[in-house]
């Protein structure tokens, strides 16, 4: 494994809102910095200062401007920032996994299904992948008859405790957290930084967003100050 | 997963007299992966449809589909009677109006039979009880299977089409506004059905729909068309969560919010 296996650099974001007379939102620019395996970064700044929409370049979930974003990826290196649909989607399968903060439910799919999908996809058997998932699920203490129902009535906190589950049980070398905690009690989110911990000892790179601090004072190695790469101020 | 493309779409256009239907629309599509093609009314993205499926011919521009012998065919070379076999064995065709797909004085356990009568096979026994297979993995109980699809709901007779469409094995599956014209609950359990059957056959699909939810669920790939042109493509998530095209942006503005 390669000891950086994400590095970012000179990356450049903004909206052009074609609806306001084409107003082009500035996000950020000339965001570079780079994350070691076994790691775990922590984007800071104030709301509105870019994390999340830094994290979705990083996913691919929001195109990007300008700049590059090189990922270890299947024994080569490639440019997430100008690579095609089918090469994202391999990169998500394979080695950048995401934690969002909020779950988007599928209709009918148990919340066992939704935790084990990611390890099925990637080619697991659905048996062990179901045995992995309800030993997560008991970890982040999920009510056991909760498992076999569809996550759309659950509480946010449960429902983003089945995203966490959903986001740590595959071995995906690059891990992304945007606000995994934000809604949990104290006890789950000091599992959430047990299993974070799990993963750095598995020499996975990790990026998050936490605006809890003692979440961050437990998990993060170092703060990369987001404000450093303003593109100027929002026009509202 | 192969590293080849299982059809393969070049400048492809089609004029109806001087108005535009689709215009010098490029792209490739993967086996397993599912294409959604939205647009409103008008857009051209059943006129695209109907000539990827050959059900119209192009005026001009290439579309090659990878044979499961593994040669490639110029679709709009091949004969009626080629297209016509491809039609009934490797691909789909699911019509957003079911009694356009389905033949509805017969029974649905013959709807289904039908389709692999056309492949050869002549067991009754084995067709029948291949038809009450894909009836219960539809959701349509066994009991059924003599009624005709005229006596079926709305939500019934569609999951009675996908059945046909999928009971001879096809590697490319053609929608045409799959959910539309059926009531939420009805679209909701539909959905879920095709995402799943999608997923466990591979299939590769083109969905062609106006509804972005319904291409957020299904798809992982999605072309924005206006005015016969495609605007914008990309990753579905990509696309709809930071749009870049004015129409594109005019479109995910104009969704609802529940």
């Amino acid at each position: 494994m390669m000891a950086t296996p994400l590095v970012v650099s000179d990356v450049a974001k903004s909206f052009t809102m074609h609806l306001r007379d084409g107003v082009t939102l500035p996000v950020v620019t000339g965001v570079s910095f780079s994350i070691r395996a076994g790691e775990c970064a922590v984007l800071g700044g104030p709301s509105g200062a870019g994390k999340s929409s830094i994290l979705k370049m990083l996913y691919g979930n929001y195109a990007v401007d300008e700049g590059q974003i090189i990922v270890q990826h299947g024994g080569g290196l490639i440019d997430l920032a100008s690579a095609s649909p089918r090469t994202v989607l391999a990169v998500r399968r394979h080695t950048i996994g995401y934690v969002s903060q909020f779950l988007r439910t599928v209709p009918r799919v148990p919340a066992l299904d939704v935790v084990a999908e990611p390890l099925v996809e990637r080619g697991e058997d659905r048996e062990i992948a179901r045995a992995k998932a309800r030993s997560l699920l008991a970890q982040l203490n999920l009510p056991e008859k909760l498992w076999a129902l569809p996550p759309a009535t659950f509480s946010g906190g449960e429902q983003q405790r089945v995203n966490i589950a959903r986001g740590f049980i595959t071995e995906h070398p690059i891990l992304l957290l945007d606000e995994p905690t934000a809604s949990l009690d104290a006890k789950n989110r000091d599992v959430v930084v047990e299993l974070i911990a799990a993963k750095k000892a598995a020499g996975v790179a990790l990026l998050g967003i936490f605006h809890d601090l003692d979440v961050r004072e437990a998990v993060a190695d170092r703060v990369i100050d987001v404000t450093a790469f303003a593109a100027g101020k929002i026009a509202a | 997963m192969t590293d080849e493309p299982l059809l393969r779409v070049s400048a492809l256009s089609k004029f109806y007299g001087s108005r535009v239907g689709c215009e010098n629309v490029t792209f490739d599509l993967w086996p397993g992966e599912v294409l959604a093609v939205v647009g409103e009314s008008g857009s051209g993205k059943t006129t695209l449809l109907n000539c990827l499926s050959t059900r119209l011919l192009p005026s001009s521009g290439t579309a090659s589909y990878r044979m499961r012998d593994g040669l490639w065919r110029e679709l709009y070379r091949m004969s009626e009677a080629e297209r016509r076999f491809l039609m009934r064995t490797d691909w789909g065709f699911v019509h957003q109006n079911p009694a356009d797909g389905l033949r509805m004085t017969v029974s649905a356990g013959a709807n289904v039979g039908e389709r692999l009568m056309a492949v050869g096979d002549r067991h009754y026994g084995r067709i029948r009880a291949t038809a009450v297979d894909w009836l219960s993995r539809v959701e349509i109980d066994e009991d059924r299977i003599d009624d005709e699809p005229r006596a079926f709901s709305g939500g019934m007779r569609q999951r009675l089409q996908i059945a046909r469409n999928l009971v001879t094995g096809p590697r490319l599956v053609f929608m045409d506004e799959p959910t539309g014209g059926l009531d939420v609950s009805v679209q909701a359990r539909l959905l879920d059905l095709l995402r799943g059957l999608v997923t466990d056959l591979g299939l590769a699909a083109i969905v062609v729909t106006h509804d972005l939810a319904v291409a957020r669920l299904l798809s992982q790939r999605m072309m924005v068309m206006k005015d016969g042109r495609v605007v914008e493509s990309g990753l579905t998530d990509r696309v709809l969560d930071d749009p870049r095209a004015p129409y594109t942006q005019l479109l995910v503005s104009s969704i609802l919010q529940v």
